[in-house]
């Protein structure tokens, strides 16, 4: 693949032969009034409240007029509260849970779906990503039932099966299963179509190779399908990582952070900080840690997609 | 069902597809189920809602949960909030981004690599980090509580001005080339050469904006706190009370009423729309 930067437009010299610089001074002009709108919007909204974000952090902020420097307070108390390092262990649990099951979910299904023996491909295809569009607040509201102690179907059968789940959202260690359930639920169907398309994109003439070789099916997914959908994998990877961080919705609706804050996560906490507790300073604090943490993520997904990445230029 | 289905080409059936087949109808009933609870539960008279043991099928279908939500909350004016804010965010994002990504896939200028870069490096900031600072800027705007404040903030993004970018970037050279010869100016060409090849992508995009937008949650929870002006989405949860008394008939028929218009929207848009998120950007 050649660079597409270097096939960039570049109009052909004006016939009259006027200097080529003044071109690209016009171009550039051009360029900016095309990309103004966005750029104010994307300035205004995220370029300036990071910076304004980390000034708030070394800040007591409240809301209400006169703030106070504090240097590394917020960061002194955002590594210290306990509360705010159960979070952060909350999420960190919460990734470990939510991230593997919807990841590997979504591969299997894509996997079965890439078949083409497997009849209608295309019902089990929609009817797969159809949560992805149903909110994950509407979502929480279902499952809550569902898994409702009394009155929740999934409760009731499993009971029939044998299994005794009780008051799941009330339950200090099911609890956080539960509400990375529904994340896996709303989002396995979006992974699994990237998946998909990574699995169309491998040439079958790979396939055939391997078969004449006498590879069975489970040597060609291992040395065919997995080598050449890794970039495919680390992609959705680390997709659901960052979802994973930023849980909020569905905690929100299902247990609130609780019980005991078994299910409070670093968003729950910013959310509570900042718009309840109106305490900006921590809140920014706290908000920039989440940012270091996601920034860290994509410098492996840049690792991961470096060649990539060049390719698109 | 008619005679040229018949006649179509019959794949050998494999008693293994057979296997597989049934695994996914039951893996996929799982999935569907809480969809289906919703529908299901939406219509149940409230003695069936809280009867034990529970079922999945009403024995007698009832319009009191959907009258009872229509009752609780405004939902007529959460529907038209969530039509605006979402529907304003969409178009807003398509106009905007589309202009920036033209300039940074289809013009050579200086400085738009440091410029694209800095418009990816942007893409990995989640919205939860610069919400405070934002929040006060919106509020300093007294935007608090108004349509342009829930739409201005999000009237732009990276995400979709590089997704569009890469479509940009996909269109062959000598299209807007000729229509520059001919005399067109840069917007003539933006408008009527590179656009109209770019619909699908639009499209997408528009869909991928207007669904996230239509379900976020902690947006309208963050820039509204009258009822009035919140969506459906941060209206709905108005509705598990303080007591933490659920009433579940009301709240699946709220939820029915939030789903219902994504739902027929994305069945008409499916099939392009999962294939272009699944190929654009990513390949």
């Amino acid at each position: 693949m050649t660079a597409p930067a270097a096939r960039a437009y570049r109009p052909p010299a004006p016939l009259g032969g006027r200097p080529r610089v003044r071109g690209e001074g016009r171009r550039t002009l051009t360029a900016l009034a095309f990309l103004a709108p966005a750029l104010l919007i994307l300035g205004a909204f995220v370029a300036w409240p990071m910076i304004s974000a980390f000034r708030l952090s070394f800040t007591d902020a409240s809301g209400f007029g006169a703030e106070d420097w504090v240097g590394l307070d917020n960061y002194i108390r955002v590594f210290t509260d306990p509360d705010i390092l159960d979070a952060m262990v909350n999420t960190l649990w919460y990734t470990v849970l939510f991230t593997p099951t919807a990841v590997v979910s979504a591969l299997l299904l894509a996997l079965v779906l890439n078949s083409p023996a497997l009849p209608f491909r295309g019902f089990f295809r929609t009817a797969l990503f159809l949560p992805f569009i149903v909110s994950l607040a509407v979502a929480a509201f279902a499952w809550s039932y569902l898994l409702d102690p009394r009155l929740g179907l999934v409760n009731y059968w499993l009971q029939g099966a044998g299994v005794q789940l009780g008051d799941v959202l009330e339950d200090p260690v099911l609890a956080m299963p539960a509400v990375a359930l529904v994340a896996v639920w709303k989002n396995f169907g979006f992974y699994m179509v990237i998946f998909l398309a990574g699995l169309q994109d491998i040439p079958a003439s790979l396939y055939e190779a391997a078969r004449m070789d006498g590879a069975g099916a489970g040597r060609r997914f291992t040395n065919v399908t997995l080598p050449l959908l890794s970039n495919t994998f680390a992609f959705v990877l680390i997709f659901a990582l960052i979802a994973a961080l930023q849980a909020f919705d569905q905690i929100y609706v299902m247990t609130g952070g609780g019980p005991y804050g078994h299910t409070q996560t670093i968003v729950m906490e910013i959310y509570e900080s900042g718009f309840r507790k109106l305490d900006l300073g921590f809140a920014s604090a706290l908000s920039y840690v989440l940012l270091i943490a996601t920034l860290l993520l994509s410098v492996v997904q840049f690792v991961f997609f470096g060649r990539r990445e060049k390719d698109l230029g | 069902m008619t005679a040229v289905g018949l006649r179509a080409p019959r794949p050998r059936i494999r008693p293994a597809s057979v296997v597989t087949f049934l695994v996914m109808a039951v893996v996929t009933a799982f999935v569907l189920l809480p969809v289906a609870i919703i529908i299901f539960t939406a219509f149940k008279p409230v003695a069936e809602v809280n009867a034990y043991p529970p079922t999945l099928l009403p024995t007698e279908w009832t319009l009191d949960n959907l009258i009872r939500i229509l009752e609780e909350l405004p939902f007529a004016r959460l529907a038209l909030n969530s039509v605006i804010f979402a529907g304003g965010v969409t178009l807003c994002a398509l106009v905007f981004d589309s202009l920036a990504a033209y300039a940074l896939a289809r013009i050579d200028f200086r400085g738009r690599g440091v410029l694209l870069v800095l418009i990816i490096a942007s893409l990995m900031i989640p919205f939860q980090a610069t919400l405070i600072p934002v929040y006060q800027l919106v509020a300093e705007l007294g935007w608090i509580n108004t349509y342009q404040g829930l739409i201005a903030p999000r009237a732009a993004d990276a995400f979709g001005i590089f997704l569009l970018r890469q479509f940009f970037l996909a269109l062959p050279r000598d299209l807007d080339n000729a229509a520059r010869i001919d005399g067109a100016s840069e917007f003539r060409v933006f408008r009527s050469v590179v656009l109209p090849n770019v619909v699908p992508a639009l499209m997408t995009l528009g869909v991928f904006t207007f669904v996230n937008n239509w379900n976020d949650l902690l947006w309208p929870l963050v820039f509204t706190n009258q009822a009035e002006m919140g969506t459906i989405t941060s209206g709905l949860t108005l509705l598990t009370g303080p007591g933490g008394i659920i009433p579940y008939g009301v709240m699946m028929a709220g939820s029915l009423l939030a789903v219902v218009p994504l739902v027929i929207g994305f069945l008409f848009v499916q099939r392009r729309f999962i294939d272009n998120i699944a190929t654009t950007g990513l390949k």
